[in-house]
């Protein structure tokens, strides 16, 4: 139990960060309740979505530089074809575009792979094509969502059977997230796969030799970066309605998330769970700031600023970690 | 060396070639180019195009600096663009108020100011510069956007020195080599003929060596991204002088071809090799593939991708060339 409470103290340390600055909230806005739950699990479900993608490409020892203009290909792809579209083909769309993040983050991973060239400068390249595909697709904001799938993820949780004041508090935003890290991560967590990520991230040559395949394990964990991406890029065409071809600020978001969350840039360690914690920290941040009536440019440099500050203390640990 | 009897001899002589004379397919590649484009458009090649060239091309050299000399140490700075952004629209709106060379001097410090975050970020903090200078452009423009709320009612004024600077041309030749010519003599000189170039070369290919020959690598990088913040700058300078409206996105379109300059320019990302000469080159190169993007009429997004997958091209080409030692 207690080696369980030590191992896992970094992430019970920032879940009462979290609950501390929800209590912190409540105090800001006295009727801060259900409606601004729902509100923050929706802003922050496309930043969680990505910085799920982001945590295992760095656990698997990586970074992958072209997250958010792959969420921009997949969010106009989306917003695009379901224009339209009736509720059945809308899911195949879904289906498509799901694929499509997929095959965007094998391509990254293998171009890794086959040409020898270090991750970061692969993915910068590639960070420059997708963002050239997204505008291909769509030159500006525009596109639709099917309704149902919106309704999917506003609102609070209702089920059938339960009084509704007894789930209404739960936003759909974070079901949606557990979903998917339910259905996505768990089993490949639990499976072979999950232990080759961590293998190559903390020691590639160890793990080559002890018989794990480096390059497929690497375009495969590109491959789940790219699919969490793609589950972002949707997540931001549903809340908004639309599909938006300039990558938002979901890259530095992501790589201060994850490092904030337990994950060491270099690879090897942390979870899935810190990470997504820390999202809702950095996301709570900003409505505290924009509760106080903060001015929202000051708000995004104060947030900027967090973050730089966030990834430098990293590196600052990350380098004090590999001189042990 | 047994390199020479390599089994592919084809491969290994442009191999040898590229290290030796870097300088040699680039320069024919630049003839190539302007041959095809007067292939494309006969008649377009003549004095008044390669006025335009070189007007257009300046800029994109000068910011091609900062990443040629961040480059040789293994770095590179994403902040170059926004930050010569924040110094011309800084310069613009407060010359109506303090006067010309006031707010040339604040911009500028503007520039140095976020040359030296970036600077203590990556020599101190020892964050990746990809991530630090990344993060530093985000915030400069955040902070721009709060800025422009208060110079809202101000309005702008270029100098004429800057128009005449970017715009203007003398005995058919653009008035901007006059800063151009004696900043690249500048910069050649100093990465090839003084102690900080060689530190620059020495700590790219390879840090520990040069730490433990008693380099101290943060004051070398700390001096780098400042030098790299103050020459974009005084790119930002001479942008706004060759656009003439100020505006929040200025220089940001320069930051990736600023990166393929370099990288087409034969500067290593991996740092320790490279120099400025082959940028300079580079930034041609790039200023006549885009005038040939405009005559086919290419969107956008196309360039974009183009841009993206040249440097990814000539990175594998280069790691594929280098790693068979």
């Amino acid at each position: 139990m207690r080696r369980a409470l030590a191992r896992n103290s970094w992430t019970l340390g920032l879940a009462g960060l979290l609950a501390a600055l929800l209590v912190a909230t409540k105090i800001i806005q006295p009727n801060f309740g259900v409606s601004g739950l729902d509100s923050l699990a929706r802003a922050a479900l496309p930043f969680a979505l990505a910085t799920l993608g982001m945590a295992v490409v760095v656990i698997a020892g990586g970074i992958d530089l072209s997250l958010a203009a792959m969420m921009a290909v997949t969010s106009v792809t989306a917003a695009v074809l379901m224009q339209g579209a009736s509720d059945g083909q809308a899911l195949a769309v879904v289906i498509l575009v799901l694929m499509l993040g997929a095959a965007m983050g094998a391509l990254n991973g293998a171009l890794i792979v086959v040409t020898r060239v270090p991750d970061i400068v692969v993915t910068l390249s590639m960070l420059f094509v997708w963002q050239g595909v997204a505008l291909l697709i769509l030159y500006a904001p525009g596109g639709a969502a099917a309704p149902w799938l919106r309704a999917l993820i506003v609102g609070g949780v209702s089920l059938p059977g339960l009084p509704g004041g007894l789930t209404a508090w739960l936003p759909k935003g974070v079901v949606v997230l557990l979903a998917c890290l339910a259905v996505v991560w768990l089993p490949i967590h639990r499976s072979r796969l999950g232990l080759r990520f961590y293998a190559i991230g903390s020691h590639p040559l160890a793990a080559f030799r002890s018989g794990v395949p480096v390059g497929r394990t690497r375009i495969a964990a590109y491959a789940v970066c790219g699919l969490f991406a793609a589950l972002g890029g949707l997540s931001v065409t549903l809340s908004t309605g639309i599909g938006e071809p300039i990558p938002g600020p979901y890259l530095m978001a992501s790589v201060a998330a994850v490092v904030l969350g337990g994950v060491v840039l270099g690879g090897g360690r942390g979870g899935l769970i810190g990470p997504i914690l820390a999202v809702f920290v950095l996301r709570l941040v900003r409505m505290d700031l924009t509760l106080m009536a903060v001015d929202p440019n000051v708000t995004t440099i104060v947030e900027g600023t967090i973050m730089v500050v966030v990834v430098m203390f990293g590196a600052v640990l990350a380098a004090r970690g590999r001189r042990q | 060396m047994t390199d020479a009897r390599d089994p592919l001899p084809l491969a290994s002589r442009a191999a040898r070639i590229l290290r030796e004379r870097p300088m040699l397919p680039l320069i024919l590649l630049l003839a190539g180019l302007v041959g095809l484009l007067e292939i494309m458009q006969p008649g377009i090649v003549n004095e008044r195009w390669l006025g335009n060239t070189v007007k257009f091309a300046i800029p994109l050299a000068m910011i091609a600096a900062c990443q040629t000399l961040t480059m040789l140490t293994g770095g590179i700075d994403l902040s170059a663009g926004s930050v010569a952004t924040i110094s011309a629209f800084v310069m613009a709106t407060l010359v109506p108020l303090v006067g010309v060379p006031q707010a040339i001097l604040i911009a500028l410090a503007c520039a140095l100011v976020a040359g030296l975050i970036n600077g203590f970020g990556v020599a101190i903090a020892r964050v990746h510069p990809l991530i630090m200078t990344l993060g530093t452009g985000l915030i400069g423009i955040g902070c721009l956007l709060v800025y422009q709320r208060y110079v809202i009612a101000t309005g702008t004024k270029v100098p004429d020195f800057l128009v005449w600077l970017g715009t203007g041309r003398s005995w058919g030749l653009p008035n901007g080599l006059a800063l151009f010519l004696p900043f690249a003599a500048l910069v050649i000189w100093g990465q090839n003929r003084t102690g900080f170039g060689r530190l620059l070369y020495a700590l790219g290919s390879n840090e520990p060596a040069a730490r433990l020959s008693g380099v101290r690598g943060w004051q070398v990088y700390l001096a780098l991204y400042a030098g790299s913040g103050f020459i974009a700058g005084l790119t930002g300078l001479l942008y706004i002088g060759l656009v003439r409206t100020p505006s929040l996105s200025l220089a940001l379109p320069l930051d990736l071809p600023s990166v393929a300059a370099a990288v087409i320019g034969g500067t290593s990302i991996f740092g320790g090799r490279g120099g400025y000469g082959g940028t300079i080159v580079g930034a041609l190169i790039l200023t006549i593939m885009a005038t040939m993007l405009t005559l086919l009429s290419i969107p956008e997004g196309g360039r974009r991708i183009l841009f993206g997958l040249i440097i990814l091209a000539v990175t594998a080409l280069y790691v594929q060339f280098t790693d068979r030692t």
